[in-house]
């Protein structure tokens, strides 16, 4: 008898959060049918679920078309979310070492400082960084998306728990066997680090990838424009035709959800983790 | 991997802390070169360093004085003089009859009705849906994976979509209510939109913060306390809950940071409407820095929002101390 009412419950929860996940994709896989659907049915007032007739007519027109030059907007997005996920990982990984592994006068001070700026609010930051892109002549450019938020303290902090937490026998034996300490970071500890990197360069990739204010201001010619940045100048252009903007915003998402596919369990790990394990 | 030679002596003295020197440690060969590679030249951690600490320097440290420095000129980047002006631009700000304090107030105004509108549904039904995810089931890491799978879109993407399906005329939304309501003009269904979105868009992440947290209170204790009796309510709140709050603490003060920084929503959903009441400190400041080129405004702008997210985010510190004390 109980356990006959456990497993009702048990099909009971299952089905309200299977209703529920339904429910919550839906949207989805609504904007992936009305991105193949032609300009009449994307515009219609009753929901079709099945659009009939199926048509890549809404990417066919973006990919020719001269306001939404998606192609540019896709290898500038692809562009700058590697670039900046490499410039962290290449900036991040030896600074952490050296403050969880190196022993040197003010290394206590430093961290200090570098992890108080995790308490900075980043709108402090807005207009004085403009300032200092547009000084350096990065406006309208790719480095003014790729390098400034590299120098967010998070990819130190994230990294520098990692390298806390290795055992120091290798680096030791390493150190014994004649590499300075150059040598050990590369051939032993950034090894081991390697699940830590490819978390680091996956978060920093998506971050990048989605970020929508800084290059909505700070890219300006059409064809310097990020994805969502171009996304949002087109919006405002194209009011009504949801089957372009629908593609577009396929455009978008595709890549990321592939990426969130494959490396599911890194991401959800490493957003969950990284606030909380101080 | 290969075990290099000398590992042995390293594994027979693993409490030695690092750069302590090998002299004092009995198993290690006298040679020279062993003493050698122990030694760091002063600079080596300054070396590692070095390139994060540029672009900390150049993005990090110099614009919050230099932000600051701004507030106090009239500075805009195409006109060559940049008077100093003391603290009037923060002056005119809390003049509510001036222009820009007018439009700030208006926009801080809609900062604080949408974080106090949101942050407790993002609290609330994370912790709920954590709960739910928390048992031993099958399909549970799909679950998991369906509810967070919004957040990894942003807000872009989920902005363009949700300004489709909220659209008066063709969206779905209204079609399945059997509604006729202009979401994203009129009061104050732009701010059920507003709220409804963000929630749908980022509750995977608050509960997949919960689901850890949960995950890490021991079973022990729960199995404790069925031993003892307690019903499934007050395992709830003796164990539950006070296993959660450093969680906790960290989720309302993220939500409360994140929703203070709401942007892309309004920019793209409502595009402010109706008549800015919509618009938020955040996208004010934007649009005041970094298009009208008002930054000394702008910046007074976001030093006073930044202070108001301090007092904020003390107020959450001091709210779990005081309870943690009780």
């Amino acid at each position: 008898m109980r356990t006959e009412l456990r497993g009702l419950r048990r099909s009971l929860l299952h089905l309200v959060l299977a209703v529920i996940a339904a429910l919550y994709v839906s949207p989805l896989v609504y904007m992936a049918v009305t991105s193949v659907k032609t300009r009449e049915a994307a515009g219609s007032t009753t929901p079709q679920w099945i659009p009939h007739p199926a048509t890549v007519g809404a990417y066919g027109e973006i990919l020719g078309s001269t306001d939404f030059p998606a192609v540019t907007w896709f290898l500038n997005s692809l562009a700058a979310a590697t670039g900046h996920a490499v410039l962290v990982l290449v900036t991040a990984a030896p600074a952490a070492y050296a403050l969880a592994r190196l022993d040197f006068r003010g290394r206590g001070v430093m961290f200090t400082v570098i992890v108080a700026t995790l308490f900075v609010p980043p709108v402090v930051l807005l207009v004085p960084n403009f300032l200092i892109v547009n000084e350096l002549a990065w406006v309208d450019s790719l480095p003014a998306v790729v390098v400034p938020a590299a120098a967010g303290a998070f990819g130190v902090f994230f990294l520098r728990q990692f390298f806390t937490a290795l055992p120091g026998e290798l680096e030791e034996a390493a150190e014994l066997d004649g590499c300075n300490r150059w040598q050990t970071f590369t051939r032993v500890v950034l090894p081991l680090a390697k699940p830590a990197l490819v978390t680091l360069f996956v978060l920093s990739f998506l971050s990048n990838w989605n970020d929508f204010l800084w290059p909505l201001f700070v890219l300006l010619s059409p064809e310097s424009l990020t994805l969502p940045a171009g996304l949002g100048n087109f919006q405002s252009a194209n009011n009504i035709r949801y089957d372009l903007l629908m593609a577009g915003a396929m455009i978008a998402s595709v890549p990321v959800l592939l990426l969130y596919l494959v490396a599911q369990r890194w991401i959800i790990e490493g957003i969950s983790r990284s606030g909380l394990k101080g | 991997m290969s075990v290099p030679a000398g590992a042995g002596t390293a594994a027979r003295d693993p409490g030695s802390p690092a750069g302590a020197g090998t002299a004092g440690s009995p198993g290690a060969a006298a040679s020279p070169g062993a003493a050698r590679v122990r030694r760091m030249r002063p600079w080596t951690p300054w070396a590692f360093l070095a390139p994060y600490l540029l672009l900390f320097a150049v993005f990090m440290v110099l614009p919050i004085g230099f932000g600051f420095w701004t507030s106090l000129h009239e500075w805009d980047i195409n006109v060559p003089a940049k008077p100093f002006v003391g603290l009037s631009n923060y002056a005119e700000l809390f003049d509510p009859s001036s222009v820009d304090g007018s439009r700030f107030w208006t926009a801080m105004k809609a900062t604080g009705i949408f974080t106090v509108f949101s942050v407790p549904l993002l609290i609330v039904l994370p912790l709920l849906v954590a709960l739910l995810m928390n048992g031993r089931f099958r399909g549970r890491n799909l679950y998991r994976a369906v509810y967070f799978a919004p957040y990894v879109l942003g807000v872009a993407v989920v902005g363009l979509l949700w300004r489709f399906l909220l659209d008066g005329n063709i969206g779905l939304v209204n079609h399945y209510l059997g509604l006729d309501v202009q979401w994203t003009t009129d009061l104050p269904w732009a701010w059920v939109a507003l709220v409804g979105v963000t929630v749908w868009w980022t509750l995977g992440l608050n509960s997949v913060i919960f689901l850890a947290g949960l995950q890490d209170i021991p079973r022990e204790l729960y199995e404790a306390a069925m031993v003892d009796g307690a019903g499934a309510r007050h395992r709830f709140r003796s164990i539950t809950l006070p296993g959660l709050r450093p969680v906790t603490l960290f989720v309302v003060n993220s939500t409360i940071l994140a929703s203070a920084n709401m942007f892309g929503q309004s920019y793209l959903i409502t595009v402010g409407a109706p008549a800015d009441q919509t618009k938020t400190a955040i996208y004010l400041i934007a649009e005041t820095g970094l298009r009208q080129f008002d930054m000394g405004t702008a910046s007074a702008m976001s030093f006073v929002l930044a202070a108001f997210l301090m007092v904020a985010s003390g107020l959450v510190f001091g709210a779990f101390r005081n309870r943690q004390a009780r």
